[in-house]
């Protein structure tokens, strides 16, 4: 049967383009590979190859013909037997392949997330229950101890789980995080790696879907801009891109923020940067029982989980309950006290200044409300705004830079859910809008501190 | 370019021969095929076809066993193809529909397959490398004796972290052939242009990695040398490397005229080294085959290609719905 040959698109924004010359003339015989024409697309000339053989029977558009839609038929194609006078020109009209075209059907059903906040009068019903049955015994813990006993629990219960980094075995960890896992687990599961972050993390990522649960350590989660690409591109989109056959259970865990006195290169909080990201789940834990319980639920989650941890935290102590298998969900925020005046919103360091604030303004008769959020992907919207329902007024707390900052999307979620609630304008407080100074008096300014939490929420109370 | 072996004589079975010169053939034709929907506007964004390089990952599957794994960058096609994956659903999701190996989601450069060991299909060149590494690490680890062939192209070996993995490839001695499909160009850049050495594969000496210079056109010294690296992993001497001088005949992609270099170039190719022409006059000359049972076989693949193009056009697009699935999952994975 004669088949034509269509005017091609040869770029993904091609629509016509001009036939400049062709290099074959009818009666011509041609084989699959064999250049036809030259056409001219909207960036280049480009050579257009035959993909059947056969002969050349009727040539339907002159070279030298400008604006040629796409799929327009420029040629007739015969096969062996056949002859010019086969030809039925009749149907030789552009037939382009039908592009399904989006039905209205399809546009009405692809409901943005956000149109799901039109139950906006609805006030939610967060989840309250205890991270631990009343009763426990609890025990004196660091923060550091919390997350070293999280993953040597966890290597316990699960030979795939494997930790990599930079001196996590015989050095013990920069920051001691990984103490004493060498010798009880042996160099197969500690692994000391290279200097190399892009490259070890791409090795965890590919080692996640090998059948393994790495846990990759950062020394500093700045480090890790080297291996970025590796954590969004290969870790959270493998899944989606995969359509649903490989997901990466990895955990990403290292100290993140300012430390003290260590530089703009060392000291940044990427809240912000990774919970931005669909396919991650991002932790950013302030207590040592939520570091352990947190810590534990990431290593036995099937997706990639970046867990933010901070230098200065490491060596505080908190009460962590003493149980055989303590773990946390994500996405449930912790109210770490009740309150009626304000709401103030933070996570990992940032709850130092709004606990901080909360005490003080307790002397002076506000009653402030102080919420954890823990997870930061999922985010548990739920608690914020059945608190902020309650008083009307709100804070949030962060080291990160301001812009595009955690504190601005729960604003602009509060602006949408709650905006009949609120009695004054949402106040973000975070890290200044500069590279980290190193000089003390400076960067005790680019920080956030308890004094700019006690402002803002004198401003948001109109005090 | 390596010189054809042509003084020695196949030590291959006319099967085998046949089976290299259908699977070579089925990626030819189905690439052929892929451009064409392209140009109808059916298979959109880029598409990078992987004509002229058939006969390495032919012979590379040649060397491997069940259970072996491969993953390489965004020329994928021919990969996908010669592990076994189904033309239907390697052509659907070049069309970007619900019945493609991503369910549409992934398109041309992100495609995979863990029926097949087939890990992707990866569109940030060189980001591959260390992933396979890692997927060899899994192996060693897990103690099954498995092996890994990464492919990345020559200009993916200019990447650091192909460095980054080439050293802890080889501090760790993960079974992981490394292939270097050198095609010569890097999108348009001429290796000669962008490459301080002319063999890449010498690259591993600093790290002690062996590795050789493979003809790419002959898909019987492709498999040679692919038995041999896999038993250099398989016995736990950690990696290899196999540079696979090979050509592609096409742009870089759909949308590349290919002005960096001479059509004389590419036609002198295609009419001096073809690795399918060469399998053609081994399995005639050989009288292993007929021209009427190569013509059957040429007929065959015609069939599923068109079978598959037809597939690949009646899929429906993806459900609305599936915009917001598989972004996570609650199902563990099995391990490998």
């Amino acid at each position: 049967m004669a088949t034509e040959i269509l005017m091609p698109a040869l770029s993904p924004t091609m629509e016509e383009g001009t036939l400049a010359k062709w290099l074959v003339k009818e009666g011509d015989e041609v084989s699959s590979g064999d250049i036809l024409a030259e056409i001219e697309t909207d960036k280049a000339t480009m050579e257009f190859e035959a993909v059947d053989e056969g002969t050349i029977g009727k040539i339907l558009v002159e070279e030298g013909s400008e604006g040629v839609k796409v799929n327009t038929a420029i040629a007739v194609l015969l096969e062996e037997g056949e002859s010019a006078e086969d030809i039925d020109t009749s149907g030789s009209d552009a037939k382009p392949d039908p592009k399904p075209e989006e039905t209205s059907e399809a546009k009405e059903n692809s409901t943005p997330a956000k149109a799901k906040s039109d139950e906006a009068d609805d006030i939610p019903k967060p989840d309250t229950t205890p991270d631990w049955p009343e009763g426990t015994d609890m025990k004196t813990m660091t923060v550091r101890e919390a997350i070293n006993s999280a993953m040597a629990e966890e290597m316990r219960r699960d030979d795939t789980v494997f930790v990599m980094g930079e001196e996590v075995a015989e050095y013990q960890g920069a920051y001691k995080i990984t103490q004493g896992l060498l010798d009880e687990f042996g160099g197969k599961r500690v692994i000391d790696t290279p200097i190399t972050e892009h490259g070890f993390a791409g090795i965890g990522v590919g080692a996640s879907w090998g059948g393994l649960r790495p846990i990759v350590e950062f020394m500093t989660w700045n480090f890790a801009m080297q291996a970025i690409d590796q954590i969004i591109n290969s870790a959270a989109k493998t899944l989606y891109m995969s359509g649903g056959q490989m997901g990466s259970p990895i955990v990403f865990r290292g100290p993140n923020g300012a430390a003290a006195r260590v530089g703009a290169q060392h000291s940044q909080d990427y809240a912000a940067w990774y919970a931005q990201i669909p396919g991650l789940k991002v932790v950013q834990p302030y207590s040592a029982a939520d570091a352990k319980g947190l810590l534990k639920s990431a290593i036995r989650d099937p997706n990639p989980v970046v867990f933010l941890e901070n230098e200065i935290l490491y060596g505080k102590s908190f009460e962590v309950p003493v149980m055989d298998d303590f773990t946390i969900p994500f996405g449930k925020a912790k109210i770490w006290r009740e309150g009626t005046d304000v709401t103030i919103v933070s996570f990992g360091i940032g709850m130092t200044y709004a606990l901080e604030a909360a005490e003080k303004l307790a002397e002076d008769g506000v009653s402030a409300e102080v919420i954890d959020l823990r997870t930061l992907r999922p985010i548990d919207y739920d608690t914020v705004i059945a608190s902020v329902m309650k008083t009307n007024r709100c804070v949030t707390v962060e080291e990160g830079f301001p812009v595009a900052s955690i504190g601005n999307h729960i604003t602009a979620t509060l602006m949408e859910r709650a905006f009949d609630y609120l009695d004054a304008p949402v106040i973000n407080c975070t890290g200044k809008d500069v590279p980290m100074p190193y000089a003390a008096n400076l960067e005790k300014l680019a920080l956030t501190s308890t004094d700019e939490v006690l402002e803002a929420v004198n401003k948001v109370t109109y005090r | 370019m390596a010189t054809r072996k042509n003084a020695k004589k196949p030590n291959v079975s006319a099967d085998e021969l046949k089976s290299y010169y259908r699977d070579m053939l089925l990626i030819r034709r189905f690439e052929e095929k892929a451009g064409q929907l392209y140009g109808m506007g059916l298979i959109g964004g880029f598409c990078h076809l992987y004509i002229g390089q058939e006969a390495v990952v032919v012979g590379l599957e040649a060397a491997a066993e069940d259970g072996d794994k491969r993953i390489t960058t965004y020329r994928d096609h021919g990969h996908m193809l010669a592990c076994g994956m189904d033309p239907k659903g390697v052509m659907a999701e070049l069309t970007g529909r619900e019945g493609g190996y991503s369910k549409g989601k992934g398109g041309s450069m992100h495609m995979f397959s863990t029926e097949k060991d087939f890990y992707g299909g990866h569109g940030i060149v060189g980001a591959n490398v260390p992933l396979g590494a890692g997927l060899a690490f899994a192996d060693k680890y897990l103690e099954n004796n498995r092996v890994t062939f990464t492919y990345f192209g020559d200009g993916a070996a200019n990447q650091g972290q192909v460095y980054e993995t080439f050293n802890m490839a080889a501090i760790w001695d993960l079974p992981v052939v490394f292939v270097i499909e050198n095609n010569q160009y890097a999108m348009g850049t001429s290796q000669k242009r962008s490459t301080s050495t002319p063999d890449i594969y010498t690259r591993g000496e600093a790290f002690g990695i062996p590795g050789e210079a493979v003809d790419g056109m002959d898909v019987l010294a492709v498999k040679e040398a692919g038995e041999k690296a896999v038993a250099h992993c398989r016995d736990g001497k950690g990696p290899y490397i196999l540079e696979i001088k090979t050509y592609r005949y096409r742009g870089h992609s759909m949308s590349d005229p290919a002005k960096y270099r001479t059509r004389e170039e590419v036609q002198k190719m295609r009419e001096e080294k073809d690795a399918i022409e060469h399998v053609r006059d081994l399995l005639l000359s050989g009288k292993h085959a007929t021209e009427d049972e190569l013509k059957a076989i040429d007929k065959e693949i015609k069939g599923i290609v068109n079978d598959a193009a037809e597939f690949s056009k009646d899929s429906p697009e993806p459900s609305v719905e599936d915009l917001w699935t598989d972004i996570y999952t609650d199902v563990a994975p099995q391990n490998a």
